[in-house]
């Protein structure tokens, strides 16, 4: 069992003939995803990597029946393609595409919110989602985990990666990169809801990092939400205020923002704040070990 | 992007909000003519991009030209938290009536923009909004609505000014989101807005912040960027379009990915704490995915540079790239490097980890480069890079 992203999904690529899109399109086909088609206005009709190009999403969802788009068009362009994917209702649009305008992120996830939320947006700014053994959709490497009854929620890339190998004896149900942008659609509570409700996940790895108040939002859900263990682990402690850390939500803002109070939300509901990526997977181990 | 406040007063003028006339001031000299220019009463700002100027002196009113002397004497050089003032800007004094609240910025918990509006204007807001919330109006804007004259001035009144006031509040509002929107910023604050004596609102003070990823669509916006408070190191980083931010510390860091480098600093702090010195990070540097040969040459070549770094570790998952590919970048680098007589000569830890882990070490091994060690794990490793930094080259 997995969230959002199941051996059923069927992908299509919006920006699939891009550099980056043929890239991760090979690599999502290779590790068993189900690509049907990709999305080009301007190369519709054609084939690329052995797939079909549709001029819209509309298109490509009526020709495949495809239900999860993932975008890898440039940032001056992501709003629009964002906002095709919601108009045309595909129910997961995963946005790869880093440096998205912040008014863009605020005015597509404005549009989803008008639009009654029937798409559901992972990023931007991300790595996707991936559900080792059925499917993956973005840019998490397929093979670093196998199947297994840990969640995974996480704003960083490399950190959710590092977390599935610390823990691949245990394996994954989904992993889910949301991303580091100040504006995101899927949030940690958005996934720590779904997990909970997941009868394949047993257990849930949560990381954060610096910026914004998402942890602390996310601590408050679990007090009164989450009966599932979780672990957790939080970036950024010698982040110095002021300054972007890499992401562009990454930021200590005055006294607002920082590890220090997100590790300390967490712990005052109960959820173990491990000090670094390879504790954390310690803790997780000893959950999974006492079940 | 945070901008000078004289810089964001120019930006209002330019979408027609009414400011207070002002010259910028880099020497006593250029007050002294500012203050001529400008005539009769004239206040003297410190140009710097933090809060709390006038409670550290930084904002003085000024008679006339020679008063204006006196008191840029006092504040050019001065230090406010740590930002040394370079410049002031030199504003005829205004005939204020009422002082007003209003800033737009992104709310990034509802992931929407948020108007703040209120009477109580000209003092710490957070302040008001702590002691009397009720004073304070925060009103959601949709990106897909925005704001018009009507808005303006609904938002106006819910805010609590005075019927006197909302006509003049609600254009300075209209205009303030064109510009907030047009500029793609996501903070325009002025505090304070005022109502002059003559009847007119103003923004006394302006505060903005622009987003760096709308770049590519503002090429205006580099020119706001203060050269002359450009780390060194930052800056070369920069030209090489390297994520890198300068830290304190001892012990240069190179990693792939925004959170393992963040967590890499935190690691290392960690490990620090326990050798004589407290080895801490020198850098943030995030190389992204593809650590080519490169990239990591670039990266090396920056911190080398650095003279406070005695050691550096390179921390690398390998995601998307494999770890023979970055094995292989590392020792290209240190060819590359030698070749331009700019040899690592720091010790170096390295820690691969991930897709083809197992090779990348072998490769690096095979190469045999001089002071590389390599750690099997993150924290193993941080410690061993602390421990190289605290006894030092």
């Amino acid at each position: 069992m997995a969230i959002w992203l199941t051996e059923n999904s069927k992908i299509i690529v919006q920006g699939m003939t891009g550099g980056e899109g043929t890239k991760h399109t090979r690599r999502m086909l290779a590790s068993g995803a189900r690509v049907v088609g990709g999305v080009n206005a301007r190369k519709a009709g054609t084939t690329h990597e052995g797939l079909p190009v549709f001029g819209t999403v509309k298109e490509a969802i009526e020709k495949t029946r495809a239900d999860v788009s993932v975008v890898f068009v440039p940032p001056a362009f992501t709003k629009d393609a964002v906002k095709e994917a919601i108009d045309a209702e595909i129910p997961l649009c995963v946005v790869i595409t880093e440096g998205v305008p912040v008014h863009d992120s605020t005015e597509f996830w404005a549009y989803a919110v008008s639009k009654g939320n029937k798409t559901r947006i992972i990023g931007p700014n991300c790595p996707g989602i991936a559900s080792p053994g059925a499917s993956n959709a973005g840019i998490i490497p397929a093979d670093i985990t196998t199947a297994g009854r840990i969640g995974l929620v996480s704003k960083s890339g490399t950190l959710t990666y590092q977390l599935m190998y610390e823990l691949r004896d245990f394996g994954f149900s989904t992993a889910v990169g949301i991303g580091g942008d100040p504006v995101i659609g899927t949030t940690h509570i958005d996934a720590l809801q779904a997990f909970q409700e997941d009868p394949g996940t047993d257990a849930i790895v949560m990381i954060g990092e610096i910026g914004g108040d998402a942890e602390e939002r996310a601590a408050a859900y679990i007090e009164q939400y989450v009966t599932k263990p979780v672990v957790a682990y939080v970036a950024g402690f010698t982040a110095p205020e002021g300054k972007t850390m890499g992401h562009a939500g990454a930021i200590v803002s005055g006294s607002a923002g920082t590890a220090q109070a997100k590790k300390e939300a967490l712990e005052k509901v109960g959820v173990r704040v491990g000090k670094t990526p390879s504790e954390t997977a310690r803790l997780m181990r000893e959950v999974m070990q006492s079940r | 992007m945070d901008l000078f406040e004289h810089q964001a007063k120019e930006l209002f003028a330019d979408y027609g909000i009414p400011v207070p006339r002002g010259i910028v001031a880099h020497t006593v000299e250029e007050v002294r003519a500012a203050a001529q220019e400008l005539t009769g009463r004239v206040v003297v700002k410190a140009q710097v991009k933090t809060g709390g100027r006038g409670k550290a002196g930084g904002v003085k009113v000024a008679d006339d030209a020679a008063d204006a002397v006196e008191k840029a004497t006092a504040i050019l050089g001065m230090d406010i938290k740590g930002h040394t003032v370079h410049k002031v800007l030199v504003e005829e004094a205004s005939a204020i009536e009422e002082e007003y609240y209003f800033s737009f910025l992104l709310d990034r918990a509802n992931r929407t923009f948020l108007a703040i509006c209120s009477a109580a204007g000209g003092m710490d807001i957070e302040e008001v909004a702590h002691s009397a919330p009720e004073k304070v109006a925060k009103v959601p804007v949709s990106a897909l609505t925005g704001v018009d004259r009507a808005k303006g001035r609904e938002i106006a009144q819910a805010g609590g000014l005075p019927e006197k006031s909302l006509d003049g509040a609600a254009e300075l509002i209209e205009k303030l989101w064109c510009a907030f929107v047009d500029e793609d910023a996501t903070l325009v604050e002025v505090n304070p807005m005022i109502l002059s004596a003559d009847g007119e609102v103003k923004a006394l003070d302006g505060k903005v912040t622009l987003d760096d990823n709308a770049v590519f669509r503002q090429p205006d916006h580099e020119g706001y960027a203060d050269k002359s408070a450009e780390d060194p190191l930052e800056a070369a980083a920069k030209a090489k379009d390297l994520n890198y931010v300068k830290l304190d510390g001892d012990v240069g860091i190179i990693g792939n990915g925004a959170g393992l480098v963040m967590s890499t600093l935190d690691v290392v702090a960690y490990a620090g704490e326990a050798f004589p010195g407290k080895p801490s990070p020198a850098n943030f540097l995030d190389i992204g995915g593809g650590a080519s040969a490169e990239v990591m040459a670039a990266g090396l070549e920056i911190i080398i540079s650095d003279p406070s770094v005695k050691s550096i570790f390179v921390n690398v998952f390998g995601g998307i790239t494999a770890c023979d590919a970055v094995a292989n970048g590392i020792v290209s680098a240190f060819k590359l490097l030698e070749s331009r007589g700019e040899a690592v000569t720091h010790p170096l830890v390295v820690r691969l980890d991930g897709n083809n882990a197992q090779l990348g070490r072998q490769i690096l091994a095979d190469a045999a480069l001089p002071r590389v060690e390599l750690v099997d794990t993150m924290d193993d490793a941080a410690k061993r890079v602390a421990e190289l930094a605290s006894v030092g080259v």
